[in-house]
């Protein structure tokens, strides 16, 4: 495993901006298809993309979504500038929403953001200042199906 | 069965991608909240809902589904028109509520999910 097998790249994602909502989600994507990532992997892997994308969309002011690719792994950081989340263990709960109801009327808000990410992925790690921001790193094992 | 045919059977109006119509339906599904369906649809489905903001384009082509019938007579926005097409993702239009375009695709389709 050599550095040369590593891929990394970093989108901004902008808070609010639901016109490209889902962009880098739909990037990130293509990225995995073309270095032939197995689809099933690929499934998981663009759930926790897109939700997490949205999350900075509808609720941070911004975000660096960064993914690397290593032979064995997939792995993404999403750190974002935002009011961070007083009670991690409440919004992991299915079903709970901050979400306005403008964003109800979208059909965002469902209270399944975070719980779909953590679903998806294998390793699942968030943390958050509530002033501050939230991170969440992600990860996707590439040789086994296990999840850890 | 094939989404063109599916289009013929139900006389749905072919929004967007109209070159994007002979591919196999694996099955439907009908919902209004964007994560519900990121995390229930599957490869191939045809999703029925009255969502026509351009949202929808992105969560139709990060699951790889078929076709997004829009109920109700509901008109796209211009953006989710325009970026339909450029995704190739087909927007289909029909004058039933959900239930009832649900239960056709059914009919059509059977028991797949």
């Amino acid at each position: 495993m050599s550095e040369e097998n590593e891929l990394s790249q970093i989108f901004e994602i902008l808070g609010g901006d639901f016109g490209h909502a889902g962009s880098v989600s739909t990037k990130v994507k293509e990225i995995l298809k073309e270095v032939g990532i197995d689809p099933s992997i690929i499934r998981r892997a663009a759930i926790v993309a897109y939700e997490a994308e949205m999350n900075v969309v509808m609720y941070a002011r911004k975000a660096l979504f960064a993914l690397t690719l290593t032979p064995g792994q997939i792995h993404f950081k999403i750190e974002d500038e935002g009011p961070g989340i007083p009670d991690i263990e409440l919004a992991m709960q299915e079903g709970f929403s901050t979400a306005t109801e403008e964003m109800r009327e979208m059909g965002f808000g469902a209270g399944m953001g975070l719980p779909n990410i953590r679903k998806n992925a294998d390793r699942f790690l968030i943390s958050s200042l509530v002033g501050r921001g939230t991170m969440l790193s992600v990860y996707f094992f590439l040789n086994q199906e296990s999840r850890g | 069965m094939k989404l063109k045919d599916i289009i013929e059977a139900l006389g749905l109006k072919v929004l967007t991608a109209a070159d994007r119509l002979d591919v196999e339906a694996s099955g439907g599904y009908t919902s209004d909240l964007l994560s519900d369906v990121m995390a229930n649809s599957r490869e191939k489905n045809i999703w029925i809902t009255l969502q026509t903001h351009q949202n929808i384009v992105a969560v139709a082509k990060l699951k790889d589904l078929a076709a997004v019938i829009l109920v109700n007579s509901r008109t796209p926005e211009a953006e989710t028109m325009k970026k339909a097409e450029e995704e190739k993702i087909p927007l289909l239009g029909t004058a039933d509520p959900a239930f009832i375009i649900s239960g056709k695709v059914y009919n059509l389709l059977g028991q797949k999910e």
